[in-house]
């Protein structure tokens, strides 16, 4: 049966890559007793796959990982299980039975949304944010950027792939929300939608200035986005 | 939430930042101020390296299992954060508290390789600890160095105030408690390390006194106090099976070397090759009870996740419960996910039954150490193994499906011509003479031999402690004849030869049997930019031959002479188990090319008959 795993990482640990993380929850199913299942071959490896990489630096409230396992506990002690084998930093908020018409997580990735704030010793630019929010977003009809790629550059319109984009005031100090188009077709780093909104300031971009943090991530299920935690049902 | 000691901007812009950042399984967190010694822990290399180490996770849970102790564990910042932390001043700190070296009690570090003392100034450098132990003041932590390099640790007699000699299971107790009787008592640095230097194992370099005859080698080498013992005895734990063991090592984020659960079996080995420190110094050879070992296999993997375990010894196969371990453990755990890797096995019929079992025949490739091509050349290094035994295991596994082996070679050794060193190539081509003796229709086309040779270093407390090493050019020149030798074998394209470089050799055997005096070399050296000289990248050897000519020290002094058999060695104020009789008469067996036999089939009287325990007394009673 397959099983949706939800967690959260924050503090230290959004100093770990995306291939650590994997490894770090290889080990965490053996520790947590997780009866998971392993592939066939010489070597088994654990059947597991993860939904939209997060980039190193990057916290986020809403990482996902399916596994494959043999027999479960319920939902609550499951959870239970692996939060005592966790570090700090990364905590396990859900754990479901996905039904057989669910997609992989991997390929079920339509959206993410985001929140960036200005990490503390860094300045952000003086200016009327709701005022260029609309003038570069709101109000245009396309916003082109460019995306240099190894290979080429590519032409891209935010306007396209930009699902909501807000802009709040906290403290004096601005912290931006972004639902952006994520997966393997289409895919916009907030950190590039932020840099071209920088730039439509005349401000330059500063990448250690804030902190990206992921909200959640999102499946499309009948034209609409619903958060891959919703996917599945709780095991009782 | 931690604060770390690095910003988010630093450890964004470094490569690999979990290097840094602590928090890993098994990780001990302690509230630092509850702890009387604060001791941190240092393998002077790369994390990757450094967390891979078997000694300080040992050390580490064990120092930790005290209330009053609390260990933390620091590793050589890579050259870019190295770069970084000059720059801004940032003073080098322990990964779990993150808190500066420099605030803690006592500084660990491991020395296991010579190429290792560059990142040991490095680490006291950018703690802010000065150098010199003798500019150290009450401030500054004590200093401590351990592992195989300390015996002979002159030459880094400068850097460091305490030395413990041996294994690291039975003094520290006694240190510590001296600690904690010496810290409220306002005295001075020198008052600990007075009593520290009466503690067994513990050797205090500041108070020996060493005068030199007028060729170089040493007059005299005495304790300048009454009360300091003359001689310093190795530690040994002679009750291994039931000492401590870490049955939750910490296991790291990042891919370490050693990314599995490691299993030591046995300390010390048997065999007595002449030239391997190890087998000298980790004598009598010990092994630890099967049972016990069953149970640490099942806790270690369920406390660390890993999927695969290894065993650990010098020589696997000598271990007298190996088969029923190795059963053990692959009926136990190959069903669940887990590999099992048994490095150091001899090939033999039950090793390779095994091997079958648990890796992938098609990829993995067969390994020999004959360390030496021909038979009267492994007779002078007492290395065991025939020709004969070689084809025999490779006979076998080619018969079984494997087609890759792998041979380790040295050059260089004492007495070795240019016929022992074309025999490497011969006896290459040999093992492939007799994989394609296996008709063709049962073969798996060509065979892939490898051969590897590093060049021959003399280590102290080996038989061949006295013998001279070569110029460089001697080396290179060495490496040439094994490589044209290869180009003249009749399946010379089935074979590979790789060779080492030859710089890094001489410079490893003058700081191996180095003396006090090369102190000022390594801090030169160090000064030059020299960091990270086991790393082929990294090494400078001009910097360094630069640091030799500015301190007017002569490294062919401590590498081109053959030492007479009076002379008195740095090292000789250690008693490390083995008599220095019985190694001048291994280095006389060794010049007339006469076999010593292993410790289980007859006893040797080298000395460390006198620990009464382990091989020494198993057939006793």
């Amino acid at each position: 049966m397959r099983i949706r795993i939800k967690f959260r990482k924050s503090g230290v640990m959004k100093f770990i890559g995306h291939l650590d993380i994997m490894r770090y929850f290889q080990k965490c199913m053996r520790r947590g007793g997780i009866d998971i299942a392993y592939s066939e071959g010489f070597s088994p490896h654990q059947i597991m796959s993860f939904a939209a990489p997060l980039g190193v630096g990057v916290t986020s409230d809403g990482e996902y990982l399916d596994i494959e396992v043999h027999t479960t506990k319920s939902s609550e002690e499951s959870i239970q299980n692996l939060n005592e084998v966790m570090v700090e930093g990364i905590e396990i908020t859900s754990y479901r039975r996905l039904g057989d018409s669910d997609k992989k997580a991997m390929s079920a990735v339509a959206a993410a949304d985001y929140e960036i704030r200005i990490k503390e010793g860094y300045e952000p630019p003086k200016v009327d944010y709701q005022d260029v929010l609309e003038r570069f977003f709101i109000k245009s009809k396309e916003v082109l950027i460019s995306k240099k790629t190894k290979k080429s550059e590519k032409i891209m319109d935010l306007k396209k792939l930009i699902y909501d984009f807000q802009i709040f005031m906290e403290h004096g100090q601005p912290v931006f929300y972004l639902k952006v188009c994520t997966g393997s077709t289409d895919n916009l780093k907030p950190e590039l939608a932020l840099s071209a909104f920088y730039e439509f300031m005349g401000q330059t971009f500063d990448p250690f200035s804030i902190q990206i943090h992921r909200i959640d991530v999102y499946g499309e299920v009948e034209g609409g986005l619903v958060s891959l935690g919703e996917m599945g049902e709780i095991i009782e | 939430m931690r604060k770390l000691a690095l910003d988010d901007e630093i450890l964004l812009t470094v490569e690999k930042p979990a290097r840094y950042i602590g928090n890993e399984v098994n990780a001990v967190r302690k509230d630092a101020g509850l702890a009387d010694i604060r001791f941190c822990m240092c393998f002077p290399d790369v994390y990757e390296i450094g967390m891979s180490h078997l000694g300080i996770q040992i050390l580490y849970d064990m120092f930790n299992k005290r209330e009053d102790v609390y260990c933390e564990r620091v590793y050589s910042p890579w050259p870019d954060l190295h770069k970084i932390l000059k720059e801004r001043q940032i003073p080098l700190f322990a990964l779990e508290s993150q808190e500066p070296v420099k605030e803690f009690d006592f500084l660990g570090i491991t020395i296991q390789y010579e190429m290792c003392y560059t990142n040991i100034l490095q680490i006291l450098d950018l703690s802010r600890i000065p150098l010199l132990a003798k500019e150290r003041t009450k401030g500054d932590p004590f200093v401590i160095g351990g592992g195989p390099c300390v015996y002979n640790p002159e030459p880094l007699a400068d850097f460091f105030d305490l030395f413990y000699i041996g294994e690291g299971e039975t003094s520290y107790d006694a240190l510590f408690d001296l600690y904690k009787e010496w810290k409220p008592s306002g005295e001075e640095r020198s008052a600990f390390l007075r009593q520290a230097a009466r503690i067994p194992g513990i050797y205090v370099p500041s108070l020996y006194q060493v005068t030199y005859h007028e060729d170089g080698t040493i007059a005299n080498f005495a304790p300048m106090e009454e009360g300091i013992p003359a001689k310093i005895e190795k530690q040994v734990v002679m009750n291994l099976t039931d000492s401590v063991y870490p049955k939750k090592p910490i296991v790291p984020f990042i891919k370490a070397t050693q990314d599995r659960v490691v299993l030591e079996i046995q300390r010390g080995c048997i065999r007595g090759c002449r030239f391997c420190q190890a087998g000298m110094i980790y004598r009598p050879t010990r092994e630890k009870e099967v049972e016990i070992l069953k149970e640490y296999a099942y806790t270690m993997l369920k406390n660390t996740g890993h999927e695969e375990i290894s065993l650990s010894s010098l020589s696997s196969s000598d271990y007298s419960g190996l088969k029923e371990l190795v059963t053990y453990l692959i009926e136990t755990f190959k069903g669940k996910g887990v590999n099992i890797s048994l490095p150091s096995l001899r090939i033999d019929a039950f090793s390779l039954d095994v091997m079958g079992k648990v890796q992938d025949i098609k990829k993995s490739s067969l390994t020999f150490a004959p360390e030496a091509g021909s038979q009267r050349l492994r007779d002078v290094i007492n290395k065991g193994l025939t020709e004969e035994v070689i084809l025999e295991g490779a006979g076998e596994a080619f018969e079984g499906g494997w087609q890759k082996v792998k041979l380790y070679f040295m050059l260089g050794l004492p007495t070795e011509t240019v016929e022992d060193q074309k025999a490497i190539a011969e006896l290459a081509n040999q093992i492939a003479v007799r994989y394609y003796e296996i008709p063709k229709e049962k073969r798996n086309g060509k065979c892939q031999i490898t051969i590897s040779t590093s060049f021959f270093v003399p280590k102290p407390f080996t038989p061949f402690q006295w013998a001279n090493m070569y110029p460089k050019e001697h080396y290179i020149d060495s490496a040439k004849v094994v490589n044209e030798a290869v180009k003249e074998q009749l399946n010379r394209k089935s074979i590979r030869y790789n060779w080492h470089e030859a710089d890094v050799t001489v410079l490893e055997g003058v700081l191996a049997r180095g003396d006090r005096r090369l102190g000022r070399v390594i801090r030169c050296a160090y000064e030059k930019g020299c960091l990270f000289d086991s790393w082929s990248d990294f090494f400078d050897n001009e910097k360094w031959m630069e640091a030799f000519a500015q301190t007017g020290v002569d490294p062919d002094f401590y590498t081109l002479r053959e030492r007479s058999l009076d002379e008195i060695f740095p090292w000789d104020f250690i008693d490390a188990g083995v008599t220095k009789e019985f190694l001048k008469r291994e280095y006389a067996n060794a010049l007339a090319e006469k076999v010593t036999k292993n410790c289980r089939l007859q006893c040797n009287g080298c000395g460390a008959g006198k620990y009464q325990g382990g091989v020494c007394i198993e057939n006793q009673n």
